[in-house]
């Protein structure tokens, strides 16, 4: 006999080892996330797919599913905050999404019109993070950057070049390059590398493409996350 | 006129007036005013009170993402500023020339821009003060105002508007902030819908544009002592030509003529705008004053926008426009016209040019197909020329080995036209208020004079209508003798 949880009152199928959100994601419910992705390992550290199992909060991308697990997702308390965790990784950088290139394929502000977060609520910080611009094909403009980790993952376990890393803790912790001169330019990062091609906000960047694509026509342009994810597995 | 009341002598001992927002202009500025005890207009000033700084942030930019960043210093044409990026960068990326489907596109884009700010500007800020008069009741002087007594004429200009806006969206996705054009070329074609749709109505948008025309041309001959005289000064002229001598708003060589109208230059290739023109920065203002580098800053500057391109041009490659234009030059007998007020008539007749242009563009079937990227050698540095709606816009920017903007300096229509404004309202100042008591249309009148320039203060915010203002006359000591309110 197959194991159940319930999912927003739904039951949802599950097998020993999946988490809560591989079983929800295999029956079709959309759990909003920005670090998971579903070629490497959770990591849990965006925490945007917090759930409420068994009246904790949990990164349901890191909790197994178990028998009998009565799991809120899609609630107004969740949707809260995700929404608080959202602003908050919106302050932390400089996001204008006026301008960014990014704009319509970005998970980040996807998910803020997917959640309805209409304002910034706290403080920006306005960080001063210059751009890197080193790389012949590559642009980092670490404005964006969330410290999902995708990157660092997908260059150390997949490239097998650890390009990548964060450094520093707390509120000062930010994306570095791991070069002598700390330039991308000066590692033999490759725009083909998977680590390219993974950001899902606007920091790793092919060069000279920009607005090449419409805005309009782009990923999110037409549909929300919540629907776009689940068609194309993201 | 030009300098005589820029800086009064004894300036603390002289009363001060205080225009402050200017209203129906889109940004934010103020007018200045010293009386003497004999309310005498000793110097007046228009002052631009917003620091925007795109010139810095784009620094250290990429490229590529300029033409997108940039047109935010608009919400009026930010089409003109994504040009005029779009087409210095096309240096960069060495596409000389970008496709002829890029080319076209840019061209309907620019033109539906054209269109949609000059009606915005005809109709919805200026159309008040000459349908009602400058002494009209001030809350009557508005769109509103205008819909009640005038409805057709109303409904024509924000129909003239919605279309030139619309032949935005089709070229650049948005009606506003769209992203058409990149360094090099496009990134869409017209869809054959929207190529339809905009056919269908562009015969209307000739024939409201013509009567637009009419209109104006009426009420300029109804009054010519008021719309010959008003603020009027003498100048230079700037704009872009065509290699002919034939209006050219999208690209063109720049042409320059004095105030009598003998050329001065011509055939000045864009990328060599700085042999000619110079900036001064004065301590009472945040817009700079450009002026012709050989002439100097007191006999160089000079005037842009409609009333300087339809009297620069030699002949508009349009026929109604066209016939406009040499009964507008029959107007002022051989000689050049220089009052303000002509601006409308002047920016009427390139509305008909725009909405000509557009017609005839429609048909072409390089919109529908065809390659819309080019590219060449790279270079470092490029400079791209517009002729906006409010008169010559200069992008120039250089870019280092890693595809960032290292400079970027922009000159913006209202920049050009800022010492002609300066000497329009000291003109009307000394016209109107030498000696007589504060009215709310006396006030109004250094309005209009700013307004027939279609000045974007700002080049950002649009501020419409109903401003609050608040007209004081004080003595030295800070006493207030006279006040009067708005809004």
């Amino acid at each position: 006999m197959t194991k159940q949880f319930l999912f927003d009152g739904q039951p949802v199928e599950f097998e020993d080892g999946q988490t809560i959100l591989e079983a929800a994601r295999a029956a079709g419910h959309y759990i909003p996330h920005l670090c998971w992705h579903p070629d490497f390992p959770p990591h849990g550290s965006c925490k945007l797919c917090i759930v409420k199992a068994g009246g904790r909060h949990v990164s349901s991308c890191a909790l197994p599913a178990r028998e009998g697990m009565e799991v809120e997702s899609n609630t107004p308390e969740m949707n809260a905050e995700r929404r608080a965790l959202l602003q908050m990784l919106f302050v932390e950088g400089n996001h204008f999404c006026p301008s960014c290139e990014k704009s319509g394929n970005c998970q980040l502000q996807a998910l803020a019109y997917e959640l309805e977060m209409a304002t910034a609520r706290f403080n920006h910080f306005f960080p001063d993070r210059p751009v890197d611009a080193s790389h012949p094909d590559v642009l980092l403009d670490f404005n964006r950057c969330i410290f999902c980790e995708l990157c660092v993952r997908a260059s150390r376990d997949v490239d097998g070049k650890s390009v990548f890393a964060l450094t520093d803790r707390g509120i000062h912790k930010h994306l570095v390059v791991n070069a002598e001169s700390g330039r991308l330019g000066d590692t033999d990062f490759s725009v083909d590398d998977r680590a390219a091609n993974i950001c899902p906000v606007g920091v790793i960047l092919r060069k000279r493409v920009g607005f090449a694509l419409p805005i309009g026509s782009r990923k999110y342009d037409g549909a929300a996350i919540s629907v776009v994810a689940m068609k194309e597995g993201e | 006129m030009d300098f005589e009341l820029e800086t009064a002598q004894n300036r603390e001992r002289l009363r001060r007036v205080v225009i402050d927002p200017v209203s129906r202009v889109e940004g934010h500025g103020k007018v200045t005013l010293l009386l003497d005890d004999h309310d005498r207009v000793r110097e007046a000033r228009l002052h631009i009170v917003e620091f925007r700084g795109f010139e810095v942030f784009i620094e250290g930019r990429p490229y590529w993402e300029v033409p997108v960043m940039v047109q935010r210093l608009c919400g009026i044409c930010p089409v003109s500023h994504h040009l005029a990026a779009s087409k210095a960068l096309d240096r960069v990326v060495g596409a000389r020339p970008v496709p002829p489907a890029a080319e076209k596109l840019r061209r309907l884009m620019h033109y539906g821009q054209i269109l949609q700010s000059h009606a915005l500007h005809f109709y919805h800020l200026s159309s008040p003060d000459l349908l009602f008069g400058f002494d009209s009741e001030a809350g009557r002087r508005n769109i509103v105002g205008v819909a009640a007594e005038h409805p057709e004429i109303a409904r024509q200009g924000v129909l003239l508007r919605k279309f030139g806006q619309e032949v935005i969206r089709a070229t650049a996705g948005k009606r506003i902030h769209g992203t058409g054009a990149v360094p090099g070329g496009a990134n869409r074609h017209l869809a054959v819908e929207d190529r339809d749709r905009l056919a269908q109505d562009a015969p209307q948008m000739v024939e409201w544009s013509r009567a637009a025309v009419g209109m104006i041309k009426r009420l300029h001959r109804a009054d010519p002592g008021l719309y010959d005289t008003f603020g009027t000064f003498r100048a230079g002229m700037l704009s872009l030509v065509r290699a002919d001598g034939a209006l050219e708003l999208y690209d063109g060589v720049l042409r320059g003529r004095d105030a009598d109208g003998r050329v001065l230059f011509d055939g000045v290739s864009d990328q060599d705008y700085r042999s000619l023109i110079c900036e001064q920065v004065k301590s009472w203002s945040y817009m700079k004053f450009p002026f012709l580098r050989a002439f100097g800053p007191e006999q160089g500057w000079y005037k842009v926008g409609p009333l300087a391109r339809v009297q620069n041009c030699d002949f508009i490659p349009s026929p109604l426009a066209e016939a406009e234009r040499q009964e507008f030059v029959a107007h002022g007998g051989g000689a050049p016209i220089h009052a303000p007020l002509a601006y409308h008539w002047a920016r009427m007749i390139e509305m008909l040019h725009a909405a000509e242009v557009i017609s005839a563009l429609l048909g072409d079937p390089d919109l529908l197909a065809g390659p819309l990227t080019a590219e060449g050698a790279h270079a470092r540095e490029g400079v791209g020329i517009i002729e906006a709606p409010r008169g010559t816009l200069i992008h120039h920017y250089r870019v280092d080995d890693d595809d960032l903007v290292s400079m970027c300096n922009l000159i913006v229509s209202t920049t050009h036209n800022n010492q002609a404004m300066n000497t329009a309202i000291r003109a009307v100042a000394s016209q109107y208020f030498d000696g007589r008591a504060l009215t709310e249309g006396l006030l109004n009148r250094i309005e209009v004079a700013i307004r027939a320039f279609d000045p974007c203060l700002s080049c950002a915010t649009h501020a419409l209508g109903q401003m609050p203002m608040v007209l004081e006359l004080a003595k030295a000591d800070g006493t207030i003798v006279d006040r009067v309110t708005r809004g």
